[in-house]
């Protein structure tokens, strides 16, 4: 019990003591150089801020808003990014149809896609949910590619031996074990569906914190700009943990570090 | 020579070639003969490189010969078939099932009944030791034990025919041995037909009604020997002097000339 609160200790104490150095420094150095307040706002200020953003209630709505076009892009996309890439390895015809197109669109910067998708699905959050769903699309789709292909033989042996149909195949063994190759793609593509769901606000919304930041920045509020910038981290945090969560349950049989821990 | 009645399996005069990259062939297998009865238990030795892999995976339908006719019940082997259950040199277990979700593998493919399937599975898991394992994964079991719910897997789905390429090739020699003399438990209780590869002279000959030596590049049958020892066999089997004789006649196939000094 002891051994493990010193554990506890170890782990927590020097990034907490770190973060207290910075925002003691982000607090009162800048005033020593007279940097304006108005350009660098105080950490104190931004909590002001923040508190000022919620309390007319502007921060929840605006942060579900934006959660739900990254979360809805980002399941739209790597879904069907996983669907195209079973087609793509399952057919050699469907593979040399499409191969050299995804190549060359991918080569293409996707938040480049975004002003067309707002003049074409409007600025509701259907076309934040699109670019979402295209911006994440790709690194879940190469690597779901790598996965597919990337199977020992002898397991397929086995299931050939067994006169296994091509989708027993794939969903008892070319699947599961694709899954961490998956993963890999989904921890980037989830950040990369929030950068999707806020370029779509940037380019033409109402709501979202993309939407919130604008409005901030015309003001010249720059302390209340910091608050949600502080509110978007949390956001990518949230969203990073939740696929870290389940990266970690499926794929627990290809992390022997996160399981057996303790022998 | 006339097709002998009685014969479960029968490979005759089959040759096998690669091609290699650049376009050239590879012998690795030339007029090979094997018949094998009914509930026979047959070792291929040879060193290397002979292509007994090779044989063991064109009987199970899983390579095709370039000439020559493998049958099994009369019938040519042109693709895998259900009534064949499959060792591999390694254990080939999907580690992200638990040992029994291992062994039901065949179950699952075949489309058996799951509750009888599972039962089954449980009683395989017992006949090969691995009683109480079931719920473990993979990983948290010995190479030895990894090997035996790969034996348990093979006979799932109650196959006529047993083949096993090198299964213990990967174990340490006491380990070996035990699951040599377990094997041979297994089969007496099962009575299946066993095709068994293996580099080990001793293994071949304690296991085996026949041993059938295979000579390397290109591979082929130089000697089929009937291995007249008592069953039940056990350890003591190996200081039995039939069992010294034939291992020293085995042996002086594969003694081989000292190569002139290259260091």
């Amino acid at each position: 019990m002891n051994n493990r609160l010193s554990m506890m200790l170890d782990r927590y104490v020097p990034p907490i003591f770190g973060g207290i150095i910075i925002l003691l420094v982000w607090e009162y150095v800048p005033a020593l150089f007279r940097v304006s307040k108005l350009l660098l706002p105080s950490p104190s200020s931004v909590v002001g801020s923040l508190w000022l953003i919620y309390d007319r209630g502007l921060l929840v709505e605006n942060f579900l808003i934006t959660l739900l076009e990254a979360l809805a892009g980002f399941a739209c996309g790597s879904v069907s990014a996983i669907f195209v890439a079973f087609l793509v390895t399952r057919s050699l015809l469907v593979e040399r149809m499409l191969m050299p197109y995804l190549v060359g669109f991918q080569a293409l910067p996707k938040v480049a896609l975004a002003p067309l998708i707002v003049v074409w699905v409007g600025i509701g959050i259907e076309s934040k949910i699109l670019i979402a769903a295209i911006i994440s699309f790709f690194p879940v789709l190469i690597n779901a590619i790598v996965g597919f292909s990337t199977v020992e033989a002898e397991k397929l042996d086995l299931m050939r031996s067994l006169v296994a149909s091509r989708w027993q195949q794939f969903r008892i063994v070319i699947f599961p074990n694709s899954l961490p190759f998956i993963f890999a793609g989904l921890n980037v593509g989830i950040v990369l569906s929030i950068t999707g769901a806020l370029v779509g606000e940037f380019i033409g919304a109402d709501r979202g914190l993309g939407n919130l930041l604008l409005q901030l920045n015309y003001n010249m509020d720059i302390s209340g700009m910091f608050a949600v910038l502080l509110v978007l981290a949390v956001l990518g945090i949230i969203l990073y943990a939740l696929v870290r969560f389940l990266h970690v349950h499926f794929v627990f049989w290809a992390k022997p570090d996160i399981r057996s821990g303790s022998n | 020579m006339k097709p002998s009645t009685g014969m479960l399996i029968d490979v005759r005069d089959v040759r096998k070639q690669f091609r290699s990259r650049s376009g050239t062939y590879m012998e690795a297998l030339v007029n090979t003969s094997l018949s094998v009865q009914a509930k026979q238990f047959v070792c291929i030795v040879g060193p290397s490189g002979c292509g007994k892999s090779t044989l063991l995976r064109m009987i199970a339908g899983l390579e095709t010969a370039s000439a020559g006719a493998i049958k099994i019940d009369g019938v040519s082997v042109t693709s895998p078939r259900r009534d064949i259950g499959l060792v591999f040199q390694s254990p080939v277990m999907l580690p992200w099932r638990t040992i029994l979700k291992n062994v039901l593998v065949p179950a699952e493919v075949l489309k058996l009944d799951p509750v009888a399937s599972k039962l089954r599975a449980q009683e395989l898991l017992t006949l090969v030791g691995l009683d109480g394992f079931g719920d473990r994964y993979p990983d948290e079991l010995s190479g030895g034990m990894r090997q035996r719910a790969a034996i348990a897997r093979a006979l799932m789905h109650d196959p006529k025919i047993l083949l096993m390429d090198e299964p213990f090739g990967a174990l340490d020699a006491l380990t070996r041995e035990a699951m040599n003399l377990e094997l041979l438990r297994i089969w007496q209780a099962s009575t299946k037909t066993v095709i068994l590869v293996t580099h080990s002279i001793e293994e071949a000959l304690l296991l085996s009604d026949k041993v059938a030596v295979f000579a390397p590049r290109p591979g082929f049958v130089r000697e089929v020997i009937d291995v007249a020892l008592e069953r039940p066999r056990s350890a003591a089997t190996r200081s039995d002097p039939t069992f010294i004789h034939l291992a020293e006649r085995l042996r002086s196939h594969f003694e081989v000339a000292p190569v002139a000094g290259t260091a």
